[in-house]
């Protein structure tokens, strides 16, 4: 009796273990790839010739550590049901083992083999992804990591913007790929649009170097990814691969000076009586801080405080009302504004195209 | 049975009141109250920043939840990690080491029994320190009451342009007081196992656990050197207008990363090396056979010890470093997977051909091994840099490490708590309760960091206090919060075992498993001297030995 029960409770043991490990392959199964539209961010859905190498490198690497579990689980589960106490002979101790030199040979020469292969596959790919030349083609961009929202700025085009970076998809015959240098402007950061490229961090006082060559258009999301202060939660990010004519579409309007419209001069007035210029730039004004994010093109971009809330009239009134209400410990102050001030400035902003 | 297992039986005195009691245990310097100190200590903790990881888990329940604020979730996941690592997980595996190395060696305590005492005080003063924060850390209204910078504690995020107040100081000192109580215990360790073995206790008839307690104290000492500096250093940034991590002024954030965690690789070896040592003492007695190739865990264990010394940047593989840098600590740290394969190998090798008993503490060793060979497999792919570039920072690290430590090193205090309990308390621990505390934190555990690993690789980055909706990662929280509780009912039931076993458990006698080291030649619990008479030792299993007399 006692050795069907112990029999029947290793065997729930091996069957339970067994039913865990293949929920889980199936739940990877049910959610992963299934997500392949552009807004995923599945690092096996890749986009980009540096996530690609990686994806690839990480396949190879799960099927060989896949066959090591496989085949240890094996051997241990074995071991456990196989040599497990019997009651008939209790009493008697099993043969006394204390070793053998050639099977610790074996165990050791084989991961060491194991190794070896692993090392070699990861460094290809390191240097590939790391060393890669920059082609002449490339479109440079600075980014620079802000307590909760991303500064990009293009030095070569002139352009200066926020939180929603566009850079052209890449043709593989004639590349244009993106070269991002990161750096920050307070605290670390890590840039990660997990189906563009690996994380890279942004840290003060040591720039980085990191690059992309979407091989597709659309809309790619990430966030930031190294534990910034109170709301790095929030710190999202949107990366908008345009096709080459979107793209220098973009370039062109972002290059304008902010549009001046006569009827929202009040909105404009109450902008910079107020201490909104101080961390805000809107070019071709007297606004030119930098502390936030450009406002010269704020409405072309479709959400708000880094990704946080979608850029409509209602949550720009929100926000600028009151910051904490979207994204609670958000360095912007509540500008305690008049309701009628505060639909001004509202105005003002949304004619900033 | 031994000649050493002469139990005399202390006199009897009536009702001691318990203030006398108190002043005892307070003023202790005997090994084993130290080492039980330790281990309660510990369990307390346990219990805190296991209240703070569910308090995390029901805010990350669903998508846009607002349980908490993210400022107090930002406290919470700081003071869960710091607990978890200085002041449960060190704290109760020095406790083991107190209670059983000289035990287990034949010695009748510690080599400097008061700098023991002083070094337990020192540890527990660090954790009171840490949550003494909640009450004095809001220096500068508005400030946050308890440290938030994260376990790691990045550099610039600790300047005081960052974290105003005292709650980042709180956690300096908390962890540089109980740094010098670690580096104070991992001494006496050392000069107890190198100077108090009893005759014919050789270096290669010591049992796994005290090698292994060695080469755990060893890395202690090198370990939390790096950090007790790189904590200094952070108070003269903070307070005597130093620039060592300033970066406004030319200091380097890099430096504190490198501090970092050339103290926190080789931490997680000293936490999860001495679970090795119970593996090594529990596997065999409930396999009936001597641990294989005990030369071969020793080598394998000071290989371990080394090379995981060189190891610590493959927690920065996305900060910047160049490709050679990458490559060189991409190869390093799979290198550590051969010793530590090696490991799995020979206590596979302990229960081939032998007769496992399925006791609750085997069966914590059972789960233990199919964890850690899990945890070793995806440490394999976090330690390929370029791979890791997209796990790191994800949840999908953060269930790998949660495998090692809990699934590796819970499992393994669990096992040894369930083993000698009975050695500490003279009675046996319930089996019933036991193996239900087994089977449902077994299932918790599985449900939480199996399926933890999931959001990771659908991008979701760690330590964020909420998380947009549609991005595959809602329904795998909603579950991976469910198995947190299981895992906490399981954990109730266990300290309800503890209580319950210590007024009514069964009678545990001097060896109730039929085991084979010192500690069970002596009465359970052993009386203050140890061993009436120190015992002579000829083998590695002096117990076996006296029972097996036709071996010799």
């Amino acid at each position: 009796m006692a050795m069907l029960k112990m029999k029947s409770w290793t065997l729930r043991f091996v069957a339970q273990t067994m039913l865990l490990l293949f929920w889980s392959a199936m739940a990877v199964w049910a959610i992963g790839p299934k997500d392949s539209s552009p807004h995923g961010t599945n690092i096996f859905a890749p986009a980009s010739t540096p996530a690609k190498a990686i994806s690839d490198l990480s396949v190879f690497v799960l099927v060989i550590t896949g066959i090591i579990f496989v085949v240890v689980f094996a051997l241990l589960a074995y071991s456990v049901i196989k040599f497990r106490g019997r009651a008939v002979d209790a009493g008697r101790e099993p043969a006394q083992v204390y070793g053998s030199t050639q099977i610790e040979l074996a165990w050791t020469i084989i991961p060491i083999l194991i190794v070896i292969v692993l090392f070699l596959a990861t460094a290809r790919v390191l240097h590939a992804v790391q060393d890669a030349p920059q082609p002449p083609g490339a479109i440079e961009v600075t980014a620079i990591g802000h307590q909760y929202w991303w500064e990009f700025r293009y030095p070569k085009l002139g352009v200066v913007t926020a939180n929603e970076l566009h850079i052209p998809v890449s043709n593989p015959a004639n590349p244009t790929p993106t070269f991002l240098t990161l750096l920050s402007a307070d605290t670390d950061h890590s840039f990660w649009i997990p189906e563009l490229a690996g994380k890279t961090d942004l840290i003060p006082n040591h720039p980085n170097r990191m690059w992309m060559d979407p091989l597709r258009t659309g809309i790619f999301l990430g966030q930031c990814a190294q534990y910034c202060g109170v709301q790095h939660a929030k710190m999202l990010l949107r990366v908008s691969v345009d096709s080459p004519a979107d793209f220098a579409a973009w370039v062109r309007g972002q290059q304008q000076p902010a549009v001046q419209d006569a009827s929202v001069a009040t909105g404009r007035r109450v902008f910079e009586s107020n201490a909104c210029m101080n961390c805000h730039a809107v070019a071709g004004t007297n606004a030119n801080g930098r502390f936030g994010p450009d406002l010269t093109h704020l409405m072309i971009r479709a959400t708000i405080a880094s990704g946080a809330a979608s850029n409509t009239p209602e949550n720009l009134r929100l926000w600028i009302q009151d910051p904490n209400a979207i994204k609670p410990g958000s360095l912007m102050p509540a500008m305690k504004l008049n309701d009628s001030d505060l639909d001004a400035v509202v105005s003002y902003m949304e004619t900033l195209r | 049975m031994s000649s050493n297992a002469i139990t005399i039986p202390g006199v009897q005195i009536d009702e001691k009141p318990w203030v006398d009691t108190l002043h005892e245990w307070v003023t202790t310097v005997d090994h084993k109250r130290l080492g039980v100190l330790y281990i309660l200590y510990a369990l307390l903790f346990l219990v805190v920043a296991g209240v703070e990881a569910l308090i995390i888990r029901i805010q990350l329940m669903f998508p846009h939840n607002h349980f908490v604020s993210p400022q107090v979730f930002n406290r919470l996941f700081t003071m869960h990690g710091t607990t978890m690592v200085f002041f449960m997980g060190m704290p109760i595996l020095f406790g083991f080491a107190n209670y059983l190395v000289p035990l287990m060696i034949g010695a009748r305590d510690m080599a400097f029994p008061r700098l023991n005492a002083f070094s337990f005080w020192l540890s527990a003063m660090g954790g009171f320190l840490l949550y003494f924060s909640l009450v004095g850390a809001n220096g500068l209204y508005g400030a946050g009451n308890a440290p938030d910078a994260g376990w790691w504690a990045y550099a610039p995020l600790t300047a005081r342009a960052f974290s105003p107040g005292h709650s980042t100081d709180y956690w300096t000192l908390a962890l540089l007081v109980s740094g010098f109580g670690s580096i104070g215990t991992a001494i006496n360790i050392i000069a107890t196992i190198l100077c108090m073995r009893c005759p014919g206790m050789k270096l290669n008839r010591m049992p796994l656990l005290a090698w292994l307690n060695l080469v755990m104290a060893g890395m202690v000492l090198l370990a939390v050197s790096p950090l007790t500096a790189a904590q200094f250093m952070l108070l003269i940034d903070r307070y005597l207008g130093g620039h060592f991590f300033d970066t406004q002024a030319g200091g380097s954030a890099m430096l504190w990363m490198h501090f970092f965690w050339i103290f926190g690789h080789p931490e997680v070896y000293v936490l999860i090396i001495p679970c090795f040592a119970f593996m090594s003492e529990i596997i065999p007695v409930f396999s009936r056979k001597p641990i294989f190739g005990y030369p071969v865990m020793v080598a394998a264990t000071v290989c371990i010890g080394f090379v995981s010394m060189s190891v610590w940047a493959h927690h920065m593989f996305s900060v910047g470093m160049n490709s050679y840098a990458n490559s060189f600590f991409t190869i390093t740290t799979m290198a550590v997977g051969v010793p530590t394969g090696i490991k799995i190998f020979n206590w596979l090798g302990t229960m081939w051909g032998g007769k496992i008993q399925f006791k609750v503490p085997m069966l914590f060793c059972i789960a233990f091994l199919f964890q850690f060979l899990t945890a070793g497999l995806t440490g394999i792919m976090l330690g390929s840099a370029a791979f890791d570039s997209q796990l790191t920072l994800s949840y999908f690290v953060v269930a790998h490490f949660h495998y090692t430590l809990v699934g590796g090193v819970v499992f393994g205090v669990f096992a040894a708590l369930y083993y000698w309990y009975p050695k500490i308390t003279g009675r046996i621990l319930n089996e019933t309760l036991g193996k239900l505390h087994f089977w449902l934190f077994l299932i918790g555990f599985h449900l939480t960091f199996d399926l933890m690993h999931i959001p990771g690789l659908l991008g979701m980055p760690r330590r964020i206090y909420t998380y947009e909706p549609g991005r595959g990662w809602d329904t795998v929280n909603l579950l991976i919060s469910v198995g947190g509780f299981i895992q906490a009912i399981a954990v109730v039931i266990f300290a309800a075992n503890l209580v319950v076993s210590y007024f009514k458990g069964k009678k545990a006698g001097n060896d109730p498993w039929d085991a084979w080291t010192l500690e069970w030649a002596t009465s359970s619990p052993p009386p203050a001297y140890n061993f009436a008479s120190i015992p002579l030792v000829a083998s590695r299993r002096p117990l076996w030995d006296l029972k097996h007399p036709e071996d010799q």
